[in-house]
């Protein structure tokens, strides 16, 4: 049996985990990244519309900046977020995209002189400054007060992505691929690695690792329409679920994004919406500023997603032969335009629906997007539960997005993250030296091996693949955007069924190697368990919050709600998470529950809301904004020390 | 009307060509599977189709399903190309997929560009040489010119698909000509004024019939590119270069 060796065991080669190996690799330690693809190909490179950072250079970015990214990520996220961590991140968003600029992605610069632009369906003009010629351009995304939305046409994701992974080739930081880790190595509230089936031969090894960080993205995957790519099953919290010690975070809160293209949920930028694309329905009719007068296109997701879906229900959606769905138009963008800044969009128009979206309307429907929940970590990317269990980007809970994140965040968010916990799983590898005993890591192996076998040899009569389909099929008709008790109860029971009928697979091929039918049927429990804890998460969250929305509790409700989900699976038997909350602390927050600006004005009330308003209403007469923002809430002292400078930007040479 | 509509239903033919390394003793074989076709049905669509209900053994990649990883180029008919994007409405009855030539064969349809990929950033040196410098992350970025970064982005829109190097004459032949893909990336660094190698510097990774002039100028490379890059441009533009140098 095949043990290897390393400082820090990286799992998933997308943007979060190549930029965690990579500041690992700068302080001295060795890292392994584990990647099911090879690196490039990860999910990661699917976001296209760009990236949120407070650089302020266009002019519609003018007074941006930290304070600014701050109030809308935490409106963003209906007051969800963990704010000490949004502030680290709203620092830190600058920093990192500066980086990429030096490692060669070829952000869209600003042009001085005369610009045009499609602001809220019409024509308007401005001027960019000469001093801002050459720097990183922004657009305008949804529920931002700014444009900040730094982007390379609409491939931005993928450049970043081909940068970094470049950056991690030159440094040597070896990436062993299509590897999966199916098991932690863990024993008495410590994580030492993890056992890895190789999915080209079928083979197993151990990797025992000082501390070992969970990178793998989201769970998509386990509803039917989903933008996710299909390597989004959720492994990876799966297997920290499994640990019994870690916990999941927030897993009922899923984004739906509003445009992905109908019937088969590919994704198409928000980026158009930013552009100037308009949402029409089946009479063209242009509906979104009739339910959102302030917002309207622009509106945080989960609320554009609702009000598409409540404009079907009430009779305009057009239809087509897959059934109803609304319209995408940015005909008005002009074909210079989307030939440069959204080909990408054009491709996808082109090759998968047939149409071009300069002449024609795109076909679009809500669909599954985004896992705000994950693996719950402080704010250094550390299981408060598993020690040495790290996680980063869209698979953690360290809870930058509460309950809806903000288009243009999450990449921003993959690399900040790999930033900060590259920095902390250093500080901890010079802290403790203790790889873990081989011992632990050949009876997981073994224990691995025994489960598989089992798996291989079972003569029972279900079928992984269909058990995959019928829970994507309740995920997609029950836990979806609209949630209520009885669906949810359906939901939870239905799942139960499926977790007991698992453990009665039987494979219809006995293969060697690589044995695709063998993989769908030891991830079909683990997909199980995620979607298990997401609805009875929602099951038992009688309000509603950003994307988690209760037909029967309508009312966000800060009284009784205003507390993070935790879900664990306390043992192997099992068949139901246990759910526990930590409650969020109003009188330690800067910005204190209020409206968003836009969605219903209906909340009810914290009972320190109030006060906390009151103290924070206090402080708005210290004229310096570090200084207030300080006495409010301090973070820079959680960040690692050289990420801590003010950010400059122009005519703010100090960040001033 | 269900019935009159699924009775109207083309069936088609997938002859997929077959074979498991870690089943040396099973010989390579095409397999020919039969599918009702659906409305709007993409190869991704059909091959998931087939491991699901007909064949579970079945191997073949796919990640993002969109056109944009670059994960699932084969040969559609003999011609490189992504599965993910080909609708079958657009292919014959009997369709035949192989797995691209060149690379590494993981199983059936699956070849590992990865390890290709990997191999050739690594001899290329595929990332911006700025002589170790760190960046101040505080300051203002470097600026840059607005079109320079569209040329950039267009060089780099590149998926790694590995189509071009399918269909590469001289790839078939020599096992380590960098090809297009290759060569396109040079292109891409060379014109990034952030990248400080000189001319002489890609002449040195270049500039030998394993580089530029290994090239036959059969354009099989663009023909097939899926996200129509300029490669014969780059090709040609990059050798009227190496070609100054070498004197």
């Amino acid at each position: 049996m095949e043990i290897i060796r390393t400082d820090v065991l990286v799992i998933g080669g997308g943007l979060a985990g190549l930029r965690a190996a990579i500041g690992v690799k700068r302080r001295g330690f060795e890292p392994i990244i584990l990647s099911l693809v090879p690196p490039k190909r990860s999910h990661s490179a699917a976001a296209q519309g760009g990236m949120q950072a407070s650089l302020a250079n266009s002019h519609k970015g003018h007074g941006d900046n930290e304070d600014v990214h701050f109030i809308d990520t935490v409106k963003g996220s209906d007051w969800g977020a963990d704010q000490h961590v949004v502030r680290m991140f709203s620092h830190v968003a600058p920093k990192a995209i500066r980086e990429l600029a030096a490692w060669g992605v070829p952000w869209n610069r600003v042009q001085r002189g005369e610009r045009r632009a499609i602001i809220n369906g019409s024509e308007e003009t401005f001027a960019e400054a000469d001093e801002a010629h050459g720097l990183i351009d922004a657009r305008d995304f949804g529920g931002t007060e700014k444009w900040r939305t730094c982007y390379v046409a609409d491939g931005t994701g993928h450049s970043m992505l081909y940068a970094m992974s470049d950056q991690a080739i030159a440094r040597q930081i070896p990436v062993h691929e299509r590897m999966e880790a199916i098991s932690l190595i863990h024993a008495d509230g410590r994580c030492h690695g993890a056992v890895v089936r190789n999915l080209m031969d079928g083979s197993l090894r151990a990797y025992l690792a000082n501390a070992t960080c969970i990178a793998t993205g989201g769970f998509g995957r386990i509803y039917r329409v989903s933008t996710n790519a299909v390597i989004n099953e959720g492994i990876g919290a799966a297997i920290a679920l499994e640990s019994g010690a870690a916990s999941l975070g927030n897993m009922e809160a899923v984004q739906f994004h509003p445009t992905a293209i109908f019937p088969a949920g590919i994704l198409v930028t928000e980026g158009c919406r930013g552009d100037g694309g308009l949402l029409r329905d089946r009479n063209e009719h242009r509906f979104m500023p009739d339910y959102e007068p302030q917002k309207r296109e622009l509106a945080s997701r989960d609320v554009v997603s609702r009000r598409m879906e409540q404009h079907i229900a009430a009779g305009h959606g057009a239809s087509n032969r897959f059934g109803e769905h609304l319209y995408l138009d940015i005909r008005q963008l002009g074909e210079t335009h989307i030939n440069g800044k959204l080909r990408e969009v054009k491709e996808i128009c082109h090759y998968f629906l047939g149409i071009d979206p300069a002449s024609e309307l795109i076909p679009v429907r809500p669909a599954q997007h985004y896992s705000m929940g994950g693996i719950r970590t402080d704010h250094r990317g550390e299981s408060p539960t598993l020690r040495g269990l790290f996680a980063a980007g869209e698979a953690a809970c360290w809870d930058l997005h509460g309950f809806n994140r903000l288009g243009g965040n999450s990449v921003a968010e993959t690399v900040v993250a790999g930033m900060l916990v590259g920095e902390y799983m250093a500080d901890f590898c010079e802290r403790t030296d203790d790889a873990g005993a081989a011992t632990l890591a050949r009876e997981t192996l073994r224990h691995e091996a025994s489960r598989l076998q089992a798996i291989c040899s079972n003569t029972g009569g279900e079928n992984p693949f269909a058990l995959l389909r019928e829970m994507q099929e309740i995920m997609t008709d029950q836990v979806g955007i609209f949630r209520n008790g009885d669906n949810l109860e359906h939901a939870v029971a239905t799942l139960r069924s499926l977790l007991a009928r698992s453990r009665d697979l039987g494979l219809r091929r006995q293969v060697r190697g690589a044995n695709p039918e063998l993989v769908a049927a030891y991830r079909v429990a683990k997909m199980l368990k995620l979607a298990l804890c997401v609805s009875a998460g929602a099951l038992a969250r009688t309000e509603s919050r950003g994307a988690h929305y209760r037909e029967d509790h309508p009312q966000r409700n800060d009284r009784d709600w205003l507390s993070r989900t935790l879900a664990v699976w306390e043992s192997s038997e099992a068949d139901m998470p246990t759910l526990r909350y930590e409650p969020l602390d109003v009188m330690a927050m800067e910005l204190p529950p209020g409206w968003r600006g836009y969605g219903p004005k209906d909340h009810i009330e914290h009972r320190d809301s109030p006060r906390r308003q009151q103290q924070v209403d206090g402080a708005a007469s210290i004229d310096d904004r570090y200084q207030r923002q300080a006495g409010l809430m301090p973070f820079a002292h959680l960040l690692p020390e050289r990420f801590q400078g003010r950010n400059e930007r122009l005519g703010d040479p100090n960040g001033d | 009307m269900t019935e009159l509509i699924a009775s109207t239903r083309r069936v088609i033919d997938l002859r997929v060509l077959r074979y498991n390394p870690a089943e040396p003793d099973v010989r390579a074989r095409f397999d020919t599977f039969s599918l009702e076709e659906a409305d709007g049905m993409t190869l991704f669509m059909a091959l998931n189709e087939i491991r699901e209900t007909q064949d579970p053994s079945l191997q073949f990649d796919f990640v993002c399903r969109a056109g944009i990883c670059g994960s699932c180029g084969m040969l559609i008919n003999g011609k490189p190309g992504l599965a993910c994007r080909t609708l079958t409405a657009t292919l014959p009855a009997v369709t035949t997929l192989a797995p691209l030539p060149v690379f590494e064969l993981i199983g059936d349809l699956s070849v590992n560009t990865g390890k290709w990929m990997q191999a050739m950033s690594e001899r290329l040196g595929t990332w911006i040489h700025n002589g170790g410098e760190e960046a101040n992350l505080d300051h203002l970025e470097q600026p840059m010119e607005p079109e320079a970064a569209s040329d950039i982005y267009e060089l780099e829109r590149c998926i790694e698909c590995g189509c071009c190097i399918a269909a590469c004459g001289t790839a078939q032949m020599r096992e380590n000509f960098v090809g297009a893909i290759g060569l396109n990336k040079i292109a891409r660094f060379q014109l990034d004024p952030r990248d400080q190698r000189s001319n002489a510097d890609f002449y040195e990774l270049i500039g030998d019939d394993t580089g530029v002039f290994g090239c036959m100028t059969l354009l099989g490379c663009e023909d097939a590119c899926p996200k129509e890059l300029p490669l014969a441009t780059q090709i040609a533009w990059l050798r009227r270069r190496m070609a100054g140098l070498s004197g």
